[in-house]
């Protein structure tokens, strides 16, 4: 038996036009309004936030913080990704991202910009990377 | 529909928190159709029990912003399943997965822009459905490895024919794993950072 056959593709080729979706099953209980809530002003700046840029308190919660606020800063006593503030708190990853703008604006959290990738890797990164899996 | 009092949320075990010196992170994602182990894969070398972020997309493709206010009929949620590795007390790896609708991933603002690297996995009843994804990571200039995960009434083909049948150069590692066993999928990862050392090592040259 043979295996289907692909094709590689370049850099820069354009993309295949994404699926139609069926209907959004998860989506469908959501409710916009809460979303729209907890963001705030929708159309406000959003600060350059990666699911793996870890968050830090630098303040307890002001008596002024909401419940969100409030709950994110509690759980960044110690240093926690973005994704993982996502996942404790139930939050679709760009309502927290508004969230975190907020607490950034007002200095009461410190974002450590994760390390990404460059066109050519730095090997120290790497050799780092290695090393602490091995020890798996 | 309210907030949970934050008293209430659960947050990371004392034992999961990282340390005060964690300075910076990296991510590698795992791609590859529906059912073929990523979700395994995340949670057999993770330090954390693994967990789930979702973002709500739209169907236009523009982004994850625009659909907020308005009525969301268009919109797909994607969930993700991610893990944890601290790598050193200064540097944690986070390894990102999902359970479906992989197509999607690729509006999910920065998942694949900051990667380091991604491992495909593939398995060899199904190997076109990863056919698009591949030819995504292509497009995009984002290194990966594949990674066969063996299951038992899967045909084997040797790594020649497939490499053929996949159409990737003869760089780009393609290993057997059983992403069950944890040794198995940390030897994935450790010959996608070697391959991405390579990889280092060449531009360094250029």
């Amino acid at each position: 038996m043979t295996p289907p056959q692909r094709q590689r593709r370049s850099p820069g080729q354009p993309s295949a036009p994404l699926p139609a979706s069926g209907p959004a099953k998860e989506g469908e209980n959501r409710n916009p309004e809460r979303l729209f809530v907890i963001g705030g002003d929708e159309a406000g700046e959003r600060a350059d936030i990666d699911l793996v840029t870890l968050i830090v308190a630098r303040a307890e919660p002001p008596v002024s913080a909401t419940p969100e606020q409030a709950a994110v800063l509690r759980l960044c006593v110690a240093p926690l990704s973005a994704a993982e503030l996502s996942a404790y708190l139930s939050l679709p990853f760009s309502v927290l991202t508004v969230l975190l703008t907020d607490l950034l604006a007002k200095e009461l959290v410190q974002a450590r910009a994760p390390i990404v990738r460059q066109k050519v890797a730095d090997r120290n990164l790497l050799e780092a990377v290695m090393h602490g899996l091995q020890k798996l | 529909m309210d907030f949970k009092s934050s008293d209430t949320i659960p947050g990371p075990r004392t034992e999961d928190r990282l340390p005060h010196t964690a300075e910076a992170a990296v991510k590698i994602v795992i791609v590859g159709g529906f059912g073929v182990g990523k979700t395994t894969m995340v949670g057999s070398v993770s330090e954390i029990r693994p967990l789930t972020t979702e973002e709500t997309m739209t169907q236009a493709g523009i982004g994850v912003d625009d659909n907020y206010g308005s009525a969301s009929k268009t919109a797909t949620t994607v969930a993700m399943d991610f893990g944890r590795i601290s790598i050193t007390d200064e540097l944690v790896l986070y390894l990102f997965g999902t359970p479906g609708q992989e197509r999607f991933w690729f509006l999910w603002n920065g998942l694949f822009e900051g990667a380091l690297g991604a491992v495909v996995l593939v398995d060899t009843r199904r190997l076109e459905v990863s056919f698009d994804v591949m030819g995504r990571l292509e497009e995009r200039g984002v290194p990966f490895v594949v990674a066969v995960n063996s299951f038992p009434d899967a045909p084997r083909y040797p790594i020649a024919e497939l490499r053929t049948a996949l159409d990737l150069s003869e760089e780009i590692p393609i290993l057997d794993c059983d992403v069950r066993r944890r040794a198995s999928s940390r030897d994935v990862l450790l010959t996608l950072m070697r391959f991405l050392h390579s990889l280092a090592m060449k531009g360094a040259l250029t």
